[in-house]
């Protein structure tokens, strides 16, 4: 498999842009015409193939774009990356999971020799090519974890867990839906979830908390999260608000499709074998309505999806302001006609 | 739980009453690699039963070539231990589940100070061997009766801060002396009978240890009782729990699906719901609240009992 990696910008023009291949493999996150939280896991790693859920961590056209946004991003802002003085063993273990899963899930991209501690690393779409010694964090130009999450699309959590809690201790954070690591750094599983409306009166995070304490090795589990952003920017942070909240306004009806983009996280939960900590990548995938709509059951979906969402998850995911134009929008790919299960296109 | 076949390839005889047993993978693979204070569960098909025991890794964490365990004899047991001493041999296969760690050290600790007493001292080794490879600060205190008895021994590296204590030789490990004046930032970890992690508790708490700065792990296999009778909501089926029995192993004897990992009251997974109980629930799990096991509105099968009349459980 070859990939074509685009050349295109995540601010500024906003060239980002999917081909018609990236189109039919998007994450579309919903299986039925409503939607409501539920700890929605299932295994992860050997998913459809040529769907991002193939392969342990997707390799896509937007890779080294979007390794090109978050070096301005950490440039700007070099605390999107953090890892507290105990983290770095876990940070060690993400290194040898990306490294590995990529290896050998995309032979002709990178490629890992290993003799005992003696590593060499060669990513070619960047054009990296390096020998380190691992556990030796004066061998690598940055911390095990920065070293690798400035290689892999997505954002990427590193949990502690202990005292029957998962603690966010380390991360790399760029492609964020309005969350910031700085801020939650150091809090646990119930404190980063604090915002989120109605999932704590239902249960929700007391099941996913037991879930995530269990994960095995070896046995990756993952979810799909969604929201709404104008303009095709992955970094939506609270920091940079100023920046992209009032893009929210440049909405109209005639530009809906081409600026409304839905925004879906593939979450995936690995666990990692010498620190006992969890990592949690969360990949982020755009597509405007323009293009989602040429799959008629996701237009059809999405539009009774937005339609019908209960306010507080529209309020809390921020696009209450434009939900009048994008069910408008959508409206006009919706016929009515019934929709098939699951979250694929039809054939 | 995710589990794969793995061939016995060393047993080496550490005591009178404790073995240890090397796996490899048949084709030479490597095992994932753990963290030091995991477990692994072995599944034994002895006769009509499948015995399934808990096992603390003691190999090195970082070497995926092979797994091993340390298994004390238990004669007065249920007989898992038994038939790892009796009917394994060099060359079987036996199915091994991936470990799972439930006793890791916390990587915010200053020092780590290992407390073991018995065959308590399993998880302490492999945690041991990652201290060592980590170049963190680390003291061990082993604790044991009988030299002839203490298997440890073989394990322990000769090194100034690894300590054994054989109390039938006058030895007897002082908990006082080894918690006072301990740096700012230590860790404690306990692993042995409960009276010892109790000790360590009270010692801790007198010289005014911070509570989450101590860890402990009780191996705790089923406990015997008497024979008692369990109601199954969904079918309506009743299942008899034997006296040697958990009623994890009736469900599973009874093709009931049930989800578990630990087997030993510490991991939560097989947590079930109580719809109705006339009765006492003799909880031994080290997972339910204290308010979960006085309301009875929840049992864990792997450990826990029941006496009474009528218990009937969401399965």
């Amino acid at each position: 498999m070859t990939i074509q990696f685009n050349d295109e910008t995540f601010r500024d023009d906003y060239s980002y842009h999917n081909s018609p291949a990236a189109i039919r493999r998007f994450p579309f996150p919903f299986d039925k015409d409503d939607y409501m939280y539920a700890v929605n896991m299932e295994p992860h790693g050997s998913g459809r193939a040529g769907s991002p859920f193939e392969n342990r961590f997707d390799v896509d056209e937007h890779y080294v774009a979007e390794m090109r946004d978050r070096e301005i991003t950490l440039k700007e802002d070099p605390l999107r990356c953090q890892s507290l003085p105990h983290m770095e063993l876990a940070g060690w273990d993400l290194l040898e999971l990306i490294m590995e899963a990529k290896s050998e899930d995309y032979p002709e991209l990178f490629s890992l020799h290993r003799d005992g501690d003696r590593w060499h690393w060669i990513n070619r779409p960047l054009g990296i090519d390096h020998k380190f010694t691992f556990l030796d964090p004066t061998t690598l130009p940055y911390g095990p974890m920065e070293y690798i999450t400035r290689q892999a699309q997505g954002d990427f959590a590193v949990l502690d867990q202990r005292d029957g809690n998962l603690w966010m201790e380390a991360g790399m954070v760029t492609s964020q839906a309005d969350w910031s690591l700085d801020f939650d750094i150091g809090m646990n599983f119930f404190e980063w979830h604090a915002p989120v409306p109605l999932a704590h009166e239902m249960g929700i995070f007391q099941r996913a908390l037991k879930f995530l304490l269990a994960i095995q090795q070896d046995a990756p589990s993952r979810r799909l999260n969604w929201t709404m952003t104008v303009n095709p920017r992955l970094d939506t942070s609270p920091e940079n608000y100023h920046k992209w909240g009032p893009e929210k306004r440049t909405l109209t009806p005639e530009n809906t499709g081409e600026k409304q983009y839905l925004r879906v996280e593939l979450q995936t939960f690995f666990r990692l074998p010498r620190s006992n900590g969890l990592a949690f990548p969360i990949r982020c995938y755009l597509i405007s309505l323009q293009d989602l709509v040429t799959v008629p059951k996701w237009g059809r979906r999405l539009h009774r999806v937005i339609r019908d969402l209960p306010d507080e998850l529209a309020e809390y995911k921020g696009f209450t302001v434009n939900r009048p134009l994008i069910v408008e929008y959508l409206s006009r790919f919706d016929d009515g006609k019934p929709t098939s299960p699951g979250i694929f296109p039809d054939e | 739980m995710s589990a794969q076949m793995l061939r016995v390839t060393e047993i080496e005889a550490l005591s009178p009453l404790v073995k240890r047993f090397r796996f490899e993978h048949p084709g030479g693979k490597k095992l994932p690699l753990f963290s030091g204070g995991a477990h692994v569960v072995v599944e034994m098909p002895d006769g009509d039963l499948l015995r399934r025991n808990a096992y603390s890794l003691i190999s090195d964490p970082q070497d995926g070539s092979g797994y091993e365990i340390a298994v004390r004899r238990e004669d007065g047991g249920r007989g898992g231990s038994r038939f790892m001493h009796s009917n394994v041999g060099q060359g079987d296969t036996l199915r091994i589940s991936t470990p799972l760690n439930l006793f890791s050290l916390d990587a915010r600790a200053r020092k780590h100070v290992l407390i073991a007493g018995g065959i308590g001292i399993t998880p302490i080794i492999a945690q041991m061997r990652q201290l060592l490879r980590m170049q963190d600060r680390f003291e061990i205190h082993y604790a044991a009766r009988l030299r002839s008895e203490a298997a440890g021994l073989r394990l322990l590296p000769r090194l100034p801060h690894i300590h054994s204590h054989i109390s039938d030789e006058g030895d007897r490990m002082d908990l006082g002396a080894i918690l006072d004046r301990q740096p700012i930032g230590t860790h404690v970890y306990t692993c042995g009978p409960e009276g010892l992690i109790t000790a360590v508790a009270q010692c801790a708490a007198r010289l005014g240890w911070p509570r989450g700065s101590l860890h402990s792990e009780v191996f705790l296999a089923p406990p015997p009782g008497r024979a008692f009778e369990v109601t199954l909501a969904k079918s309506g089926r009743t299942v008899t729990v034997g006296p040697h029995q958990s009623l994890l192993e009736a469900l599973e004897e009874a093709q009931v699906e049930i989800d578990w990992s630990c087997r030993g009251g510490a991991c939560g997974r097989c947590e079930t719901d109580v719809v109705s109980c006339h009765g006492r629930i003799e909880h031994n799990d080290h997972w339910l609240s204290e308010d979960e096991h006085s309301s009875q509105t929840k049992i864990m099968p792997c450990v826990s009992r029941f006496r009474g009349r009528e218990l009937i459980i969401d399965r």
